[in-house]
């Protein structure tokens, strides 16, 4: 079997697996990570995520499949791999017992950053990071946020074209994680290819194309908006009305209503078919004795869609598992 | 390739030295702890406390106490009036040996018998006891010499001849038998060990319990850079601790220094082959520092009773001796006694040098071939 030409794409994956022992953390994922594209990999808590980013980066040997990162085989040319790739891991690790520059300094000589290009290089990430002011402060000490910069920076010293993020704001508040994506942002335009693992929805939201990873098994490939439009099986159907609350136990019982919840003061209801749906609700709910405002199809967020491609994901294998038995 | 090592040393060493109590332990602690163990360990015994049962009380009975005395080997801490208190001073420890007399002592030393002196011994402390009874051997044959003189010449007239073999002994190497020329050097030995084998077991597994490990592995940094960017600093450290507790020997303690030093900085580098390689291995194998600080105690404890440090290889039994082939520390000792004591050159050391080598570059081997870049 031959991999599919490399040239325009970042990583191919075909039928990678990783087992550890019995336990199957990686099960034949294939995806295409295209040239400059921000490429998003999504999945709750041991999914397998970080287990797939660590066999891209040539830290774990794949038990299965092929797969190429810039062109280079993740079997065979790991070390090679490593001099193209810039890496980031959740866990914070640059050396908090040495200062900024310290650090920079050690991984630039570590990348073997050409000596005519080190400063420019540390002027770089210093200006990047803004960390200009404290080059002698030790790591340590620097707030979560500025860490994470620096640690990007670090990361990006010997001017990879492809760059692998795990989980990389996880613990840091929504101001710096936003500033951190502007970041991310910034490298995309210039050209880099960034894998990011991510379990935050919002930040799903700002990648080119997701992949949806669940119990090591790819479930889902596609842009945010392919998502949200094609691959929820249910319709939205948000309601308002005076008593929601009350009117919740009402609108969950109405024939054809899969789930119903309450966001803030409206309903959301899951449906095979909001349009025709909509006046029947509608009807039920007045005759009820609620006053209803708007009832209207909206677009399901992300979360929703992953909620109910998971939950779809563990009905069929509940399924399986009854038939079995 | 260069570039790689040199930024990792640079690393490695701000990583030890910023740290103010890193630094205290590394080069004070040595110090300090060489100083207060050489003053501590020491098997000479010398004033030896001891309790004096006098039934007789005759110049004769006083005579033989006062020439224990006189010897500055006992100490007459107590005189005993009761048989119940002999058990009691042993008990207390307030003396380690009791001289007991009988009434009639002097009287069987003036008439043919022989007079009966009862040494009494706390030989709970094996060591102390035995060389005490030594002493008092060799006391009581003087106590006799110089009586029989006495009488030869009262009686006789003439002089007593000289004893049929008259035994001149003389300890080379320590004249004075001093135990701490002989223990001293072991100390150096051992702190070094305890230094570089914990510093260099903590290495490895350190930077893969804060996670820093993980971002070095996706470097393009070679293991052999790697391996020697964490082994170079350790072992300029213990040369260093080594060239600090030697000057300390040799000018605070007196012991003398009659070999040619760059021997033993030849032997302490081929011992620091071995002592880093067994670190970097147990860093290798340990999945926290908690671990790695456990193994290291267990491997050092062994390796201090059975170098010869304290009990005397000779004395072991044949399966354990053949063990201390694979003891570093052993071939290190040798050496450096070898060179303060004896002022002993390669001609007569090689054969430890060579053991330190092979010992040393198979364990750095070892600890190389089971480091990966890669997680399991």
């Amino acid at each position: 079997m031959s991999l599919p030409s490399a040239g325009t794409s970042a990583v191919t994956l075909r039928d990678l697996e990783r087992k550890f022992g019995e336990f199957v953390a990686v099960n034949r994922i294939s995806l295409e990570v295209r040239q400059g594209e921000i490429f998003g990999f999504l999945g709750p808590n041991g999914a397998g995520k970080s287990t797939t980013i660590r066999m891209l980066c040539g830290l774990l040997e794949p038990t299965g499949g092929q797969g190429t990162v810039a062109g280079l085989d993740i079997r065979t040319q790991r070390e090679e791999i490593k001099r193209h790739i810039g890496y980031m891991s959740q866990k914070f690790s640059l050396y908090d017992d040495l200062t900024v520059e310290e650090n920079i300094d050690f991984f630039s000589g570590i990348y073997s950053v050409p000596r005519a290009r080190k400063e420019a290089r540390k002027a770089w990430v210093l200006d990047m990071a803004n960390l200009q002011d404290h080059r002698r402060t030790r790591t340590g000490l620097l707030p979560a946020g500025w860490k994470q910069r620096l640690s990007l920076g670090c990361a990006l010293l010997h001017e990879p074209r492809m760059l692998f993020l795990d989980e990389p704001t996880s613990g840091v508040d929504p101001l710096t994680r936003r500033a951190f994506w502007d970041l991310i942002y910034r490298m995309a335009s210039e050209g880099v290819t960034v894998f990011v693992t991510t379990h935050y929805m919002e930040e799903a939201e700002y990648c080119d194309r997701l992949a949806l990873i669940y119990r090591g098994e790819l479930v889902a490939l596609g842009t945010p908006a392919e998502m949200k439009d094609s691959l929820m099986a249910d319709q939205v159907l948000c309601v308002t009305t005076d008593r929601s609350h009350e009117a919740l136990g009402v609108a969950a019982a109405v024939a054809g209503v899969r789930d119903a919840a309450l966001f803030g003061r409206d309903i959301h209801l899951m449906t095979g078919d909001a349009e025709a749906l909509a006046p029947r609700l509608r009807r039920t709910l007045e005759e009820a004795g609620f006053q209803v405002g708007t009832v209207a199809r909206i677009t399901p967020s992300l979360e929703d869609v992953f909620v109910s491609l998971i939950e779809a994901r563990d009905r069929a294998e509940g399924a399986q598992k009854e038939f079995k038995v | 390739m260069l570039e790689r090592l040199v930024r990792m040393l640079v690393k490695e060493f701000i990583q030890v030295l910023r740290n103010p109590r890193m630094r205290a332990v590394l080069f004070v602690m040595p110090v300090a702890q060489v100083i207060i163990i050489g003053y501590a360990v020491s098997t000479d015994v010398r004033h030896v406390p001891m309790a004096v049962y006098d039934l007789d009380r005759t110049p004769a009975s006083r005579d033989l106490i006062s020439w224990f005395e006189g010897s500055g080997c006992f100490d007459v801490v107590r005189r005993i009036a009761s048989e119940a208190e002999i058990r009691e001073v042993l008990d207390t420890g307030e003396a380690k040996a009791v001289l007991r007399l009988n009434r009639g002592f002097a009287e069987t030393l003036a008439g043919a018998g022989s007079a009966r002196a009862q040494f009494l011994l706390d030989g709970s402390d094996s060591n102390t006891a035995s060389v005490a009874l030594s002493y008092a051997a060799n006391l009581s044959a003087d106590f006799n010499r110089s009586i029989l003189a006495q009488r030869f010449s009262r009686t006789a007239g003439v002089r007593l001849e000289a004893e049929p073999v008259g035994l001149v002994s003389r300890a080379w190497f320590n004249a004075n038998l001093d135990s701490r020329h002989y223990f001293v050097p072991g100390v150096l030995a051992m702190l070094v060990a305890v230094i570089t084998v914990i510093l260099s077991s903590m290495s490895i597994v350190r930077e893969r319990e804060i996670g820093t490990m993980e971002q070095i592995m996706v470097t393009p940094i070679g293991r052999l850079e790697f391996i020697l960017g964490k082994t170079i600093p350790f072992a300029v450290i213990g040369f260093v601790d080594v060239a600090l507790i030697a000057l300390i020997t040799v000018f605070w303690f007196r012991v003398p220094m009659l070999g040619f030093p760059p021997i033993l900085f030849l032997g302490t580098a081929l011992y620091l082959l071995s002592t880093l390689g067994v670190g970097l291995f147990i860093s290798t194998v340990s999945a926290t520092q908690q671990q790695a600080m456990m193994t290291a105690f267990f491997f050092m404890l062994p390796a201090f009773m059975l170098s010869g440090f304290v009990y005397p290889i000779a004395n072991m039994p044949l399966v354990v001796q053949a063990l201390t082939y694979l003891n570093p520390l052993r071939y290190y000792l040798v050496i450096i006694r070898g060179v303060f004591l004896k002022g002993l050159g390669l001609q007569v050391l090689w054969p430890q040098m060579l053991a330190l080598t092979l010992l040393g570059s198979a364990m750095l081997l070892l600890a190389a071939g089971r480091f990966r870049k890669t997680m399991s």
